[in-house]
């Protein structure tokens, strides 16, 4: 089962949690967003978080994509305790393993689609002609070639989504770190996008964390995690063979 | 990585046209302002001592009263005769004019002309270092009987006789006629702006028995003979005087002698705080260019911070971006320096020559508000998004 022995200290998992919490505020405004979780992730793997609204799906999110900070437990990345990383170290480690995509795009404006996509290796320093090189087929991978020079305001949803995974795939993550990646896309462009997911998934072998409320597209993944009430209520496999079509 | 930060806040400022001309043109209106202010103010004061020195170093004046002692205003004045005496017992000077003014209208046929009349004797055109450009200056019988009769300037000349030779004319001055009897060459407009060849000049006693109706003179114009120490001459000048005037040995002088370069300081002191004035009133422009900076920054904070927030979740290190921004203010305030010091240079050497005062480049003026500029587009730029580069990510990409 995936909800992995706690003892083995590198069991080749590629993230685990162990009793997580966050809580947001203080005093008497304190809330408890997250209240324990444990977690296990496997290389290449493929899952969906699901769970009402306000459960903490988008909290754990953001604290796997090292953009927050848990207020306790422990958080190990291929055996690396990353709540013991200072701000540079926690830099590097979004720099080189993981992606992320945002429900709102994230995309910087008046930038085109190429120099969006640039941007993460030329954080890494890679010299001018591997970056246009890489970004134009990381385009051209989530089916925007010709789409280059415009920039997010001329381009659809479901367009700039493509843009902002082509962004988080261009460093080849270790994992792809979706936040309601579909939410704010219409039932086919979702599908598309959730193809390309399921693609890059299958075929490159990047473990994909992707939270949703929709179950068609919890579909695509091999297992899919509950949340209720900041803890993990279930935690299941799906049947193989995602994906029960476009015609529905 | 230097040359992609750079290439990175090189695209943001491409990216980001409006925002980034609005900072530049911030930073040149403040530091063309304080440029061209000081420069022309400079410039201003140079002539004004120009002008002077070249009055030759010779010239004293003599005035009544302590400039700023008290009771200076009930000095008596000086009389014709204390020129007179000058002149005779004092061995080391070659001229003395007695100096005595009044405002007048002059009319010839249709035309008038208000204007300054001087009365004195030919000893002024010496010390004033006036040329006749024709006639002949006063004879010592049209002195002694104070008769009408003047030399005119160029200015007043063309005012009344157009283009014509005014020597030989008749002009009315308030109910006496006066005969023009020479034409003085011209010698332009002062530094102080006021022009020098708006002058009448008229024998003394001639202004003080028909104009003013008082033996009093105003001012001694005092030339010191060549090779003759003016320390030597004005002190031998100060004792004469303090003995006419009965000033006992433990009172203080009740009159004031000046050599040039203590009028040329004088008058150098007024146009020195002109400038300082100037140059504070454009300072504060530079101030109001570095709030429309502040404004522009802080305004954009809201985008900047999502922005820093999008960097720092896709591996940007802090400081990365931080000398990005960095790299961003300093790219727009010295861009904006450098068209503001060309602009202030181009302003300064028009305007100059407009207001006929020496161009002088000043390049201290030039560095401090280069400096003050960028100084402001760095702090403004960068404060902000060193707040904001901070946070955690996702406090930046939540920012509203
Ligand atoms: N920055 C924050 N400050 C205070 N409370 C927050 C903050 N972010 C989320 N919360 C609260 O934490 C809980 C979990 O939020 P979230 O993880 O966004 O839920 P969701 O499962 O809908 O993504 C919610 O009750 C939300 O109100
Ligand atoms: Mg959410």
């Amino acid at each position: 089962m995936s909800q992995a022995a706690p003892a083995g200290p590198d069991d080749g998992a590629l993230i685990r949690l162990n009793g997580i919490t966050k809580t947001y505020g203080r005093g008497t405004a304190a809330f408890a967003a997250l209240r324990g979780v444990d977690m296990r992730i496997d290389e290449g793997e493929f899952v969906a978080i699901m769970g009402p609204s306000g459960s903490g799906k988008s909290t754990v999110m953001n604290l796997l994509g090292c953009l927050d900070t848990p207020s306790g437990g422990s958080y190990q990345f291929r055996g690396v305790h990353v709540e013991r990383l200072d701000r540079n170290q926690r830099a590097l480690l979004r720099r080189h393993f993981l992606g992320f995509v945002f429900q709102g795009f994230n995309l910087l404006a008046r930038t085109s689609a190429l120099e969006n996509v640039e941007l993460p290796l030329l954080y890494r320093g890679e010299p001018a002609s591997r970056r246009h090189a890489a970004a134009a087929q990381a385009l051209a991978s989530v089916g925007l070639t010709g789409w280059e020079h415009h920039s997010p305001a001329e381009l659809s949803g479901g367009q700039q989504q493509r843009v902002a995974i082509a962004r988080a795939i261009v460093t080849a993550p270790s994992v792809l770190l979706a936040d309601e990646p579909t939410g704010n896309l219409d039932s086919k462009t979702s599908h598309e996008i959730m193809e390309l997911i399921a693609a890059l998934n299958r075929e490159r072998g990047i473990a994909v964390l992707m939270v949703t409320h929709e179950p068609e597209m919890a579909g695509y993944a091999g297992r899919v995690i509950r949340f209720v009430d900041g803890r993990v209520a279930s935690d299941q496999r799906n049947a193989p063979g995602p994906a029960d079509g476009e015609d529905g | 990585m230097l040359w992609n930060t750079l290439l990175l806040a090189l695209r943001s400022i491409r990216r980001n046209l409006l925002r980034s001309f609005l900072t530049i043109l911030g930073v040149v209106i403040g530091v063309a302002a304080v440029i061209t202010m000081v420069t022309l103010g400079n410039g201003a004061t140079k002539a004004v001592s120009d002008q002077i020195a070249s009055l030759g170093s010779n010239l004293l004046m003599v005035r009544p009263g302590q400039r700023f002692g008290p009771g200076s205003e009930d000095a008596a004045k000086f009389k014709a005769a204390d020129a007179e005496a000058v002149r005779v017992q004092i061995a080391a000077i070659q001229a003395v004019a007695p100096v005595s003014n009044k405002n007048v209208t002059l009319v010839y046929q249709a035309r008038n002309w208000s204007t300054m009349v001087t009365g004195s004797n030919n000893d002024y055109f010496l010390a004033g270092n006036w040329h006749l450009a024709a006639g002949r200056t006063f004879t010592e019988a049209e002195e002694r009987a104070g008769k009408a009769v003047c030399v005119l300037g160029a200015t007043v000349r063309e005012k009344l006789f157009a283009g014509q030779n005014p020597v030989g004319s008749q002009i009315r001055v308030k109910q006496f006629a006066c005969e023009v009897i020479g034409l003085l060459q011209s010698k332009g407009q002062s530094a102080m702006g006021s022009d020098q060849d708006d002058a009448v000049i008229m024998p003394l006693r001639t202004v003080q028995r028909r104009l003013t109706g008082s033996q009093d003179v105003g001012m001694l114009m005092v030339s010191v003979r060549e090779g003759v120490s003016i320390d030597a001459a004005k002190e031998q000048l100060t004792l004469l005087l303090r003995e006419r005037r009965k000033i006992a040995e433990n009172e203080e002088d009740d009159f004031r002698v000046m050599d040039t370069r203590q009028i040329a300081e004088t008058f150098t002191s007024t146009t020195r705080i002109l400038t300082t004035l100037l140059g504070a009133v454009a300072a504060v422009s530079l101030l109001v260019g570095g709030i429309g900076i502040m404004n522009i920054m802080l305004v954009s904070v809201t985008e900047r911070t999502r922005e820093i927030g999008i960097r720092l979740a896709i591996g940007a290190l802090e400081r990365e971006v931080l000398m990005q921004f960095l790299i961003e203010a300093v790219v727009l305030s010295s861009l904006g320096g450098v068209i503001g010091i060309a602009l202030a240079a181009a302003a300064s050497m028009s305007l100059s020559g407009l207001m006929q005062v020496p161009y002088l480049f000043d390049p201290f003026i030039n560095l401090a508000s280069f400096l003050f500029s960028a100084a402001i587009g760095v702090i403004f730029g960068y404060f902000p998004a060193r707040r904001a580069a901070q946070l955690d990510p996702i406090e930046a990409l939540r920012h509203e």
